[in-house]
């Protein structure tokens, strides 16, 4: 990409430059013990409380250091290529301002269970607490969105503290880890001791292996299943478990739905697959969770846009749910068989032993008679776009192989239900959080760990006003993300909700006075192009995809579409609003 | 809903009662008091929270409480033999004449009287929650200036850890 890349050497070779025992800056031990850790890419924003880290990355090229034009983008693009590496991301930011900028970022990573390790700068030692220039608590303010954190109080323990905070973001369930390093440590000189042994931290323990009668009473209830189903969410894919999963499914032969974040953990094109279950999935997945007599979560964590109603979700079901964390079982719906693990190690066990559900003909043909009746479905128009239109001619065109990043709100929904997703960490959503902005910046963090795949940024015509700004970095660095922008001139999904339940009271959801979004790519300095018909888009996308760099394309669509089907807060996942399709 | 005693041995780190507190709070589960000290071993601290909770409450507490880092062990004491004790100063108002009588209160309740003024006394008194409530109700009539509480905190019986 860029011409200001670092020019990576060999692991043995940065080794033995990083490794020299020297009395150095606490600001220089951070970076050697970044590189230790594996670290090629820190999103970050400099500011008078981490300047002495930035002067130590003056001329350094063991890593790359992409300075956004906000610390949301930063914290963004840290999680969008924490999601499709599996690595953790990294991103720095000074204190006060800086720090609390980073807040909606680190809640977004903490909801959808994505290692992050976040740097912060604070006021030297001696200021803290005394309401000096950029103070703000962070690890005060962070607590509740963060796996962990730390006040760095003096530069000896930082080695120990960015090991134990990689291990930590990156075992077990997941999550966003901060470090508050105080100016007068990030200055202080100390002899330079690596922290290189496994880390064992008391009381953190990697789940045990996995219930043996626990798996024997799930074969046990497959076995006797007549209507089984299988929810499987976030946990398959950051486990790894896809295999895993689609051989347990083979082996089966039951019926799968994969939640928002789930998406890609299971080929969609395999026939027992259903599609999304929740407030805006598949006919056939809501209808085989709520008749099923057996459901199976793995990796999910019952979250109330899948279940709706609580008290009317899978009522006849028994639960089996496989999760990381222990908490998650039983917290949401009453489960019969928990089993606590990693979900590749859990089935790799299950595999072992699984049988078919042999009772289940015929609901997997009701199952297959629902996905043929009851498909996706939308009316087309040959005079104005409409935005699922758009999305399965993106998907058509990138044969599904596209890291694919959304924003949030009716594109996101659409994006999920039209865009067909066969690969894991291919799908990059905030989830749990619903957060706006975090769209376009995770797209730039996906392609900066993956320079040579085709990255999709999908979004509305209003998130992608939160995080504009960092077309500047697509543009100088040449980060050739294709940013699509769904334009139907309002919030999209506040006016549906307004039109389905707030009784056609539209309240504050007009866009005017949005940018010509052509115009504002140009001023960048990235390629722009506007689609408002069927033939602009087709044209106007394959002109994007041949851009050799970044790429703008604003399609112009139908503005009252909604997504469809839907079900409305309060009401059970049964109580499906098919729409007129 | 029921009281429960919940040990929790935590490391000893500077922010640790926020982060279990701040668990607490924004999980929406109820703290009755909570105290916090060392423990038996250097480096950690015990605490011990009494809460009202059903059981399901009570499973996502210790399970929510072990996926912080700090928390080393969660015990629900309450469910062994225990003892549990608190704290607390009573400041009562007691003029020279009122004086034998509230000794009386203190010795039956086998309290301590810690501080004499011209017009008040200081009552130290240690024991289970409802003994320290029913000594503050014996109090109240003499007036009570100031009142302060330990919170509860409590071990199993016995050889068991």
């Amino acid at each position: 990409m860029s011409s200001g890349q670092a020019t990576m050497r060999s692991k043995e070779e940065l080794r033995e430059k990083w490794m020299k025992p020297d009395v150095i800056t606490g600001s220089e031990i951070l970076l050697r013990s970044l590189l230790l850790e594996g670290v090629d890419c820190v999103f970050g924003y400099p500011g008078g409380a981490v300047l002495f880290i930035y002067d130590a990355m003056h001329g350094f090229t063991d890593f790359n250091h992409l300075l956004t034009r906000h610390e949301q983008g930063a914290i963004h693009a840290a999680d969008g290529y924490a999601r499709a590496t599996g690595k953790p991301g990294v991103c720095i930011a000074t204190s006060g301002p800086g720090a609390t900028n980073l807040v909606t970022g680190i809640a977004t990573a903490y909801m959808d269970s994505v290692p992050l390790v976040v740097i912060t700068g604070n006021v030297a030692q001696q200021f803290i607490g005394t309401d000096a220039f950029q103070e703000a608590d962070i690890t005060g303010i962070t607590m509740p969105i963060t796996k962990h954190s730390y006040l760095v109080r003096d530069a000896a323990d930082l080695p120990r503290i960015i090991h134990e905070a990689f291990h930590i973001a990156n075992t077990g369930r997941k999550g966003p880890v901060l470090i508050d390093i105080p100016k007068d440590v990030s200055a202080q000189k100390t002899t330079f001791v690596p922290a290189l042994e496994p880390v064992v931290i008391r009381g953190y323990d990697a789940p045990a292996e996995p219930n043996g009668e626990a798996i024997t009473a799930m074969i046990q209830a497959i076995q006797e299943a007549e209507r089984p189903v299988i929810l499987a969410g976030g946990g398959v894919v950051y486990s790894g478990a896809h295999n895993e999963l689609l051989e347990f499914v083979t082996k089966t032969n039951i019926p799968v739905t994969t939640t928002l974040l789930g998406l890609g953990g299971f080929p969609s094109g395999n026939e027992l697959w259903m599609g999304m279950p929740g407030m805006h999935g598949t006919y056939t997945a809501n209808m085989a969770i709520q008749n099923s007599d057996l459901l199976i979560n793995i990796g999910a964590r019952f979250d109330d846009r899948v279940t709706m109603k609580l008290e009317a979700f899978a009522q006849q079901a028994k639960v089996i749910h496989i999760d990381i964390d222990p908490a998650e079982i039983g917290k949401n719906v009453p489960t019969d068989i928990g089993i606590h693990g990693d979900i590749k190690v859990v089935l790799t066990a299950v595999n072992q032993a699984a049988k078919p559900a042999t009772k289940a003909e015929a609901w997997r043909s009701l199952i297959q008679a629902n996905k043929r009746d009851y498909p996706l479905s939308y009316e087309d128009s040959e005079v104005e776009l409409k935005p699922q239109w758009v999305i399965e001619m993106i998907h058509e065109t990138t044969n599904g192989e596209a890291i694919v990043s959304t924003d949030v709100g009716q594109h996101q929904m659409w994006a999920a239900q039209y865009y067909k997703f066969n690969q894991p960490r291919s799908w990059i959503t905030s989830g749990g959080l619903g957060t706006m902005g975090f769209g376009f910046p995770s797209a730039i963090g996906a392609q900066m760990a993956h320079p040579e795949r085709l990255v999709v940024s999908i979004n509305g015509d209003g998130g992608m006003q939160m995080c504009a700004q960092e077309l500047a970095i697509c543009a100088i660095n040449n980060i050739p993300v294709k940013v699509v922008i769904i334009n139907n001139q309002v919030l999209g999904m506040v006016r549906q909700w307004q039109e389905i339940i707030y009784d056609n009271r539209y309240s504050h959801i007009d866009l005017a006075g949005s940018p010509d979004f052509v115009k504002l790519a140009e001023a960048y300095g990235v390629k722009g192009f506007r689609a408002t018909n069927k033939e602009e888009a087709s044209r106007a996308w394959q002109e994007a995809l041949n851009t050799p760099g970044p790429a703008v394309v604003e399609f112009v669509v139908r503005k009252g579409e909604n997504v469809f089907p839907m079900v409305k807060a309060g009401d059970s996942i049964s109580q499906m609003i098919m729409g007129d399709a | 809903m029921r009281k429960h005693t919940i040990a929790v041995i935590v490391n000893d780190q500077p922010g640790v009662l926020q982060r279990v507190s701040g668990l607490f709070g924004r999980r929406g589960f109820n703290i009755e008091s909570i105290t916090v000290g060392q423990s038996e071993e250097k480096g950690l601290s015990r605490m011990v929270i009494v809460t009202t909770s059903d059981d399901k409450m009570l499973d996502q507490m210790s399970k929510q409480l072990y996926k912080l880092i700090d928390v080393i062990k969660v015990d629900d004491i309450s469910s062994n033999p225990m003892v549990a004790r608190e704290l607390a100063l009573i400041k009562v108002t007691a003029l020279p004449e009122r004086r034998p009588e509230i000794m009386g209160i203190v010795d039956t309740f086998r309290a301590a009287v810690v501080d004499i003024g011209t017009e008040s006394m200081m009552v130290q008194a240690v024991g289970d929650t409802d003994k320290i409530d029913a000594m503050i109700e014996l109090m109240q009539p003499y007036g009570i200036v100031e009142l302060s509480r330990t919170g509860v905190t409590a071990m199993v019986r016995g050889n068991i850890k």
